[in-house]
């Protein structure tokens, strides 16, 4: 099934991206082509592989729980677009 | 007949004194923003490294559930945009859990019930939004929260009852208090608990709509909460209607819930893996280090206290609900062996002293030796049991030795005979009538004037003595 316009506009929806119809339009078949792309998978025999989520052969590092120290809050605020006090200051979330 | 059915999904915050991924502090009321640094902040190019400790607890607390723990683990991203959140996504875990298939067993009216722990995992907090400020069109972040370990505790929805639905979160509250790895206080949130609630027939196998119940606040909360929804939910399905699946939210000071907005609700958080991090691999000689780290949790402590000390199973249970005063139990159990008025002093006069003075268990002021001295001066007959109580407050007050206290106020009991018949005459003088009424068969009339003797004593008189003098006076008069 080809990607629509309507997922791809749902899924610019959750990651905050406005798009307009002709984007949308592009994305789509664009997406289509990665998704077709990533299909040529499916030609594989995978059965016995287990899923991979990290390909390096490094597991269990760790830290201690030790404190390190922060960065000073003038300097934590310093790019901040909008701050108050020492307050990150952003659009009210609720009504 | 319907039947209610709840899941519960805790959150407790671990108490590490660093951060999940940075090394950060954790204390709690800090300036806001001055805990933070470029990994919890998310910034491009830093790096989260896992908090060894974090791992250990949540394994500890996987094991005291009865999880099964697997060999492998890893962390995912549940990706989001709030601005609670700096990096729009939080670190969790989402197919490869630290825990999974254990159970904790409740108390309820008839015995214990297995409630199945589906999973527990490890995530990282969010920020804190603060909405009132100076601009009303605002929020204020403060980030100090961000990236504090949290483990999520998952039931299976095999909750039948507020009622049950209360003893499964004080149960878990009191194991991980045992392990020491989270305060567990609702009200400072370092408990968290969301609840799933739907009703169906009585023999349906098959779950009815839920709704999901958030922001309560307190474990009194939870209850009543859930008692209103079900409510609600009864009175929908009792009209012929349908319950609408959708998250509430407890309104504590009105008493009822509020629908939350859809916004905040659209549940498509896109997990994959977390690149950042490497997978955990545990051998079972791993599992076994920590396993014996694990002391006796509160069941096996209760057993052992019915059975080593001759407790009711409800003394047992409370002694056993904090750590700290079952230890405390113990250590004065070696140096004072009438169990039974021990476990009377501590649940009574002991433990109101400690919620009186809102004091933690863990906090005790007074030392078990000073506690047992006192009990050994009022069984001995050197302080009445009255007076017993009033030294006791002042111990917690001053910390000063029980005896020192006696003598430094004049506590003694007064079981000097000649002195308490002088008081006793001065008595029945000034109460004739209640005199005359004793004689009469007024038996409340002699607990009068006992009382009036112990008033005009300060409470110290032997009330034994007082008692046995005042009907041999009354009945030779």
């Amino acid at each position: 099934m080809p990607i629509s316009k309507s997922e791809v506009k749902y899924t610019a929806d959750l990651a905050r991206i406005k798009l307009n119809d002709e984007e949308l339009e592009i994305l789509a078949i664009q997406l289509q082509k990665i998704v077709d792309f990533i299909d040529k998978l499916k030609a594989l025999d995978i059965s016995g592989i287990e899923p991979t989520s990290h390909v390096l052969p490094l597991h269990n590092v760790f830290r201690q729980d030790e404190l390190t120290p922060s960065l000073k809050t003038e300097d934590t605020l310093k790019n901040a677009p909008s701050k108050e006090g020492n307050f990150f200051k952003v659009p009210k979330v609720i009504d | 007949m319907l039947e209610t059915v709840i899941g519960l999904e805790v959150h407790v915050q671990l108490k590490t004194k660093t951060k999940a991924f940075c090394g950060c502090s954790t204390e709690f009321g800090r300036l806001p923003n001055s805990q933070v640094c470029p990994v919890c902040l998310g910034f491009p190019g830093s790096l989260p490294v896992l908090n060894k400790t974090v791992l250990e607890y949540g394994i500890k607390v996987g094991v005291a559930l009865n999880c099964k723990i697997p060999e492998y683990t890893k962390f995912d991203r549940k990706n989001y945009f709030y601005p609670d959140l700096p990096k729009n996504y939080q670190i969790s875990q989402y197919d490869q859990p630290l825990a999974q298939s254990g159970y904790l067993d409740i108390a309820i009216e008839n015995g214990t019930k297995r409630i199945t722990i589906k999973r527990v995992h490890l995530e990282e907090d969010a920020g804190k939004l603060i909405h009132e400020g100076t601009d009303s069109s605002a929020s204020y972040v403060d980030y100090n929260r961000a990236g504090i370990p949290l483990l999520e505790i998952v039931s299976e929805p095999e909750l039948n009852s507020p009622d049950e639905a209360y003893q499964y979160l004080t149960t878990l509250k009191s194991i991980i208090r045992y392990l020491d790895v989270s305060d567990c206080d609702m009200e400072k949130g370092s408990l968290r608990c969301d609840a799933n609630i739907s009703l169906r027939p009585c023999g349906e196998k098959k779950l009815g709509v839920k709704t999901e119940l958030k922001n309560m606040n307190s474990f009194k909360a939870v209850k009543s909460g859930l008692e209103y929804e079900i409510k609600r939910q009864l009175a929908i399905l009792e009209a012929g209607g349908k319950v609408t699946q959708q998250t509430l939210l407890w309104d504590e000071k009105k008493q009822k819930t509020a629908v939350m907005r859809s916004k905040e609700e659209a549940h498509d958080y896109r997990y994959f893996p977390e690149p950042d991090l490497v997978p955990f691999i545990f051998k079972s000689a791993d599992i076994k280090i920590i396993k014996e780290t694990i002391p006796e949790l509160p069941q096996e402590k209760l057993l052992r206290f019915v059975k080593e000390f001759s407790l009711a199973p409800y003394e047992a249970n409370i002694l056993t609900s904090d750590k700290s005063l079952a230890d405390f139990f113990e250590k004065c159990s070696r140096g004072y062996k009438n169990y039974k008025n021990l476990s009377n002093w501590i649940i009574g006069a002991f433990l109101s002293e400690i919620n009186n003075r809102s004091i933690e268990p863990k906090d005790i002021p007074i030392t078990p030796e000073k506690f047992t001295l006192l009990l050994n001066l009022a069984d001995t007959g050197k302080i009445n049991s009255l007076t017993a109580k009033t030294v006791l407050s002042e111990m917690f007050e001053t910390q000063k030795s029980p005896d020192l206290i006696i003598s430094e106020k004049n506590l003694s009991q007064i079981s000097d005979s000649g002195e308490l018949e002088q008081i006793i005459t001065q008595i029945i003088n000034v109460n004739e009538k209640s005199v005359t009424d004793y004689k009469n068969g007024k038996a409340n009339a002699l607990m009068f004037l006992i009382g009036q003797a112990m008033k005009q004593t300060k409470g110290k008189a032997n009330p034994n003595m007082v008692t046995e003098m005042l009907k041999e006076r009354i009945k030779n008069a």
